[in-house]
């Protein structure tokens, strides 16, 4: 049985496959809308998140499945004292397949290794986030049509970021990927994520300067820079209006630059940026409930 | 118990000075009722100091933890007051329950009775990892 807790579980062909059923479903989704009747998604969210919950529940509902939802699951069983091993064996008894979120990380390995279905990683704490990796990967190939020879801007908070290391770790398998680091000098990429794309036989540039960045980018991939990640205030008002993109940035940018942004966005992508035909951030979201669609019948086997 | 002669058991030489107690520690010699010694600040010829542990008992004793410690530590096993073989050491690919997570957000930290597992990482640089949380060693 597979479960899916880091997405470099998956080899590139099985990231194929899963795209190439994504994209089957989002031409001919009529054919998909039953292929998981009779069968139940048990969504265990030990903290809260309603974007991504929403995302799988959807996933399973067009799949023509049901969902059972512990959408305050934090407050129930783990506040009674019940492991994450007997509540992944408890709900194996009910469930046919399990997206677990959880603060603490590792948690969605240990449901795995207790329960008898599958178990998805829907996010343990900064840890592993595999299923936002799957919607930045099919964005990139629906909206870039390729997956090599490509230049990655990164923006924002990339020390604590783990959808950027996540999307780094990924995209390294691919040939001929230069990722430009953006950030302020606080929040850079950890050494080891520079060993991983190094060792991958990529290139990387470190830089502080996003307006400085834009003409060379494919692809721009915002995050946000959070208030309580600065030492001082003073620091932060200082930078954080260098890594908000707003339309006056995008015009030295390529034509067809693809922004994205794993949402929820507060405010480091002005508003106007959205009516710019190269803001996906949108479609990123749609393209991750697809993902999740294609990964749920995979992890149950179904053609 | 003369130190010097073992008669079944492990001499576990060439420990780098300092380390003697950590090996004592990691491998529970406390709970063994057989006599060991602890020899701290040994001459050696190679090594300037060192420590040495005999243990005059025929244990379960896990390689393991030595591997992971130092792999150039020796052990002798000795039968009948003579050497009979020595082991040699590898780093293990995995340990369970022999280091301990100390990352405040891995699960390690809160699930009962969940077994730290360690495993290696980084072969060159002796890195370990917490196969929960992947936090360092
Ligand atoms: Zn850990």
């Amino acid at each position: 049985m597979r479960h899916l807790i880091d997405i470099l579980e998956l080899s590139v062909n099985e990231l194929d496959e899963l795209i190439s059923t994504a994209c089957d479903i989002i031409e001919n989704g009529e054919k998909y809308a039953h292929k998981c009747a009779g069968k139940k998604l048990a969504t265990l969210f030990f903290e809260p998140s309603t974007r991504t919950r929403l995302s799988f529940e959807a996933a399973m509902y067009e799949l023509g499945g049901n969902v059972l939802t512990m959408a305050d699951a934090g407050s129930s069983s783990a506040a009674k004292g019940e492991s994450v091993a007997d509540t992944a064996k408890m709900i194996s008894c009910y469930a046919d397949i399990i997206a677990m979120r959880h603060p603490k990380e590792g948690a969605p390995l240990v449901a795995a290794n207790n329960a008898t279905i599958p178990v998805i990683n829907a996010g343990d704490g900064g840890h592993h986030h595999p299923t936002q990796t799957l919607a930045d990967l099919l964005t990139i190939h629906r909206e870039k049509g390729r997956f090599n020879d490509l230049t990655i801007g990164l923006c924002g908070d990339l020390k604590f970021g783990r959808t950027v290391h996540s999307l780094i770790g990924a995209m390294t398998r691919y040939k001929h990927i230069k990722f430009v680091l953006i950030s302020p000098e606080e929040l850079r990429v950890p050494d080891y994520v520079k060993n991983i794309i190094t060792d991958a036989g990529h290139e990387f540039i470190e830089t502080t300067s996003l307006e400085e960045s834009m003409p060379m980018l494919d692809i721009l991939y915002m995050t946000r820079v959070q208030r309580e990640r600065f030492f001082n205030e003073e620091e932060y008002l200082r930078l954080k209006d260098s890594y908000i993109l707003n339309v006056e940035k995008l015009n030295n940018a390529k034509e067809d630059l693809v922004i994205m942004h794993p949402l929820p966005r507060v405010n480091e992508i002005s508003v106007a940026v959205d009516n710019d035909k190269r803001a996906c951030y949108f479609k990123q979201a749609l393209y991750g409930k697809y993902m999740r669609m294609a990964l749920i019948l995979k992890l149950l086997g179904i053609k | 118990m003369n130190i010097d002669s073992i008669k079944n058991g492990f001499v576990i030489d060439h420990i780098k000075a300092g380390k003697g107690m950590e090996i004592y520690r990691l491998l529970k010699l406390k709970k063994l009722s057989c006599p060991v010694a602890m020899i701290m600040n040994a001459q050696s010829f190679k090594m300037g100091k060192k420590d040495v542990i005999k243990i005059d008992s025929d244990i379960n004793l896990n390689l393991d933890i030595l591997g992971y410690v130092d792999p150039d530590i020796t052990v002798n096993v000795i039968k009948d007051s003579v050497i009979v073989e020595k082991k040699k050491l590898e780093l293990p690919e995995k340990m369970t329950d022999i280091i301990f997570c100390k990352n405040p957000r891995c699960i390690s930290s809160t699930e009962q009775e969940l077994s730290h597992v360690f495993t290696l990482a980084d072969r060159g640089r002796r890195i370990y990892r917490c196969i929960y949380c992947d936090a360092e060693a």
